[in-house]
């Protein structure tokens, strides 16, 4: 490494170095920093083996690795938001739900599916953040209150694995309903005295964590996930002060009494299964 | 309504008033123009009528922040006898952004429950200019379950710009005391009238509006953030408030089709801020009629309707 930096480009010699390594094969991990085989980390469940530093994970290898057998029964697979504000910003609401879709990923930002964990059929409402980073419109609360009213019927837990930047902008007004519906459904879930585990992963903020992701039996979450109300900037333009360290940060909401437990991704599974087991032992 | 405080848009009304303070100087000095301040008069009230029959959001945005709007104590003080306010959540602390307390309406004993904030500085920063602490949610559900426990029906007054995003009301747990809120009042065993007065801002807003029947005043706005605050995010640039309050819908007309309100309260000619008993009195008997309504239903009825009412709110294709 030079000590100076050139500021304009050199006419004959570029200035960055460059290093032939096919994209992708090695990355630098955002945890300790060290240069490891993507792969690695990819197997090992999108945590750095070196650190423990928890990456994203796809939803449908969350669920892959939290179900039985890696199967499961998905619901409203084909339900999809509706540009019915006719809302625009830079770009109109439809463009981006059909930017969205021709991913070819989730036809939303939640996937629900039953399953079994251990042997317990749950009703798992799964986040997936690469749909407009989970934001929360009408089709995610009409399918998590779905799945909810499924685990009332069928009287089996819920979970509801959370990665959200909260509600949708984009339906406005019932987005913001959501939050109440999804509440709603969870009263009479906890009235019925079915367990409602809530998991948060990273990131989970804004209307998600303002309705359902705080109102698990158990709020478990992932090592170092954000979690919080408003959002970091936000509070920083607010008081005008730098935040603390790791502020929002699931160790921080554990200090704080705001959730149960935080396990690593490596154990949830087992975990999870070992708590159902005592929560709705009369099902087992 | 101490200081007069006028919108941008109110200008040509604020100019003809002007002129007629002219000409009743000159009438001062025995000049008979009477006729002419007659005429002025009604040209101001057309013209103040036009102005707010048209609205635009973003001037409605701001209508429904006025100064001079009626906050939750002015209600009170109208349309209740025998307040007795409550304070503190019994964990932490009072909250000023939020009041409530025991009162009657019409002689039944009722819990009235609202966001309140401040006309001068002191009272706006006393009141942390109407955004709630967890603790302010809290002492909220704790009148509300009192409320259940006495067979006493709720009412709500919604008028905040969001819940405060600091640093101690998230380690208070600002989201688990909202999402708390939602959860209980779906629930409650006793009618709820929720009345949306001035700003519905976001969670911070429906933390306490979740309920029976969902009244709005016609200048009001109800959104999931605030037009600055969505400007912030998706144009990257806070001052395109404008723009994001067309995007976002938020006034009373928008909504009403959306089933996420029942009725709209129309306001005195000029907003609600010109004349606070009027308004008073116009939300009191649409409160009285519906509260008449709910309390003929039996209870089971009454949560399972208030279920159903917020289980319809879905917009989407199978």
């Amino acid at each position: 490494m030079s000590w100076f930096n050139r500021d304009k480009a050199g006419i004959e010699k570029h200035t960055e170095r460059k290093v032939k390594v096919p994209e992708g094969m090695w990355v630098k991990c955002q945890g300790c920093s060290e240069t490891i085989l993507g792969k690695e980390i990819e197997n090992n469940l999108n945590v750095c083996p070196k650190c423990g530093h928890h990456y994203r994970i796809p939803a449908r290898k969350r669920l892959e690795i939290l179900l039985d057998n890696g199967t499961w029964q998905e619901y409203d697979a084909d339900m999809k938001s509706v540009d019915f504000l006719d809302f625009k910003d830079a770009k109109s609401y439809q463009e981006r739900i059909d930017a969205a879709l021709a991913k070819g990923g989730s036809k939303d930002a939640v996937i629900c599916v039953e399953g079994a964990i251990e042997g317990i059929g749950v009703q798992v409402a799964c986040f997936d953040f690469a749909f407009m980073g989970g934001s929360m419109g009408s089709v995610v609360g009409e399918k998590i209150t779905r799945s909810i009213e499924r685990g009332l019927k069928q009287r089996q837990p819920v979970l509801i694995i959370s990665a959200s930047g909260g509600a949708r902008m984009q339906e406005s007004i019932l987005s913001l309903m959501q939050m109440a519906k999804t509440s709603a459904a969870l009263a009479k879930l906890k009235q019925a005295g079915i367990p409602f585990i809530s998991i948060l992963t990273d990131p989970t903020t804004g209307g998600v964590t303002a309705s359902f992701a705080m109102l698990g039996d158990l709020n478990i979450a992932e090592p170092k996930a954000l979690i919080g109300f408003a959002g970091p900037r936000v509070i920083e333009q607010t008081i005008r002060q730098k935040l603390p360290e790791g502020f929002q940060r699931a160790e921080y909401l554990l200090d704080h009494g705001m959730v149960d437990a935080i396990i690593p991704r490596m154990e949830m599974r087992p975990k999870l299964a070992s708590i159902l087991k005592m929560l709705h032992h009369s099902a087992a | 309504m101490a200081t007069p405080f006028h919108l941008e848009f109110e200008k040509p009304i604020v100019e003809l008033e002007k002129k007629i303070e002219e000409l009743n100087a000159l009438a001062a000095d025995g000049l008979d123009i009477s006729a002419d301040v007659a005429t002025l008069e009604g040209h101001v009230e057309k013209t103040r009528k036009d102005i707010f029959a048209n609205l635009s959001r973003w001037q409605t945005a701001q209508v429904a922040r006025h100064i001079n709007r009626p906050f939750t104590l002015d209600y009170v003080k109208h349309m209740f006898t025998e307040f007795v306010e409550l304070h503190g959540d019994r964990n932490f602390g009072d909250d000023h952004a939020i009041v409530g307390g025991l009162a009657r309406f019409d002689g039944q004993p009722v819990v009235v429950i609202g966001h309140q904030k401040g006309r001068d500085t002191k009272e706006k920063v006393y009141r942390n200019f109407g955004m709630p602490n967890p603790e302010g949610y809290r002492k909220a559900l704790r009148l509300m379950q009192m409320a259940e426990q006495f067979k006493l029906p709720v009412i709500t007054f919604v008028d905040t710009p969001g819940a405060y995003p600091g640093i101690g009301a998230e380690e208070r747990g600002q989201a688990e005391a909202i999402a708390r809120n939602l959860r209980e009042m779906a629930s409650l065993r006793t009618p709820i009238i929720v009345c949306v007065t001035g700003e519905g801002g976001s969670g911070g807003a429906l933390a306490i509006a979740v309920g029976d029947r969902i009244l709005m005043l016609e200048h009001s706005v109800y959104a999931v953030i605030s037009p600055e605050g969505c400007a912030a995010i998706l144009w990257s640039d806070g001052t395109k408030g404008e723009q994001a309050a067309e995007a976002l819908k938020p006034t009373a007309k928008d909504i009403i089709g959306l089933g996420v309100i029942d009725e709209i309260i129309g306001e005195p000619i000029g907003g609600a801020h010109r004349d606070h008993e009027a308004m008073a009195a116009t939300l009191k008997e649409a409160i009285a009629r519906n509260l008449a309504e709910l309390n003929k239903l039996s209870l089971d009825d009454l949560v399972e309707k208030r279920y159903q009412k917020f289980r319809a709110m879905t917009r989407c294709v199978e």
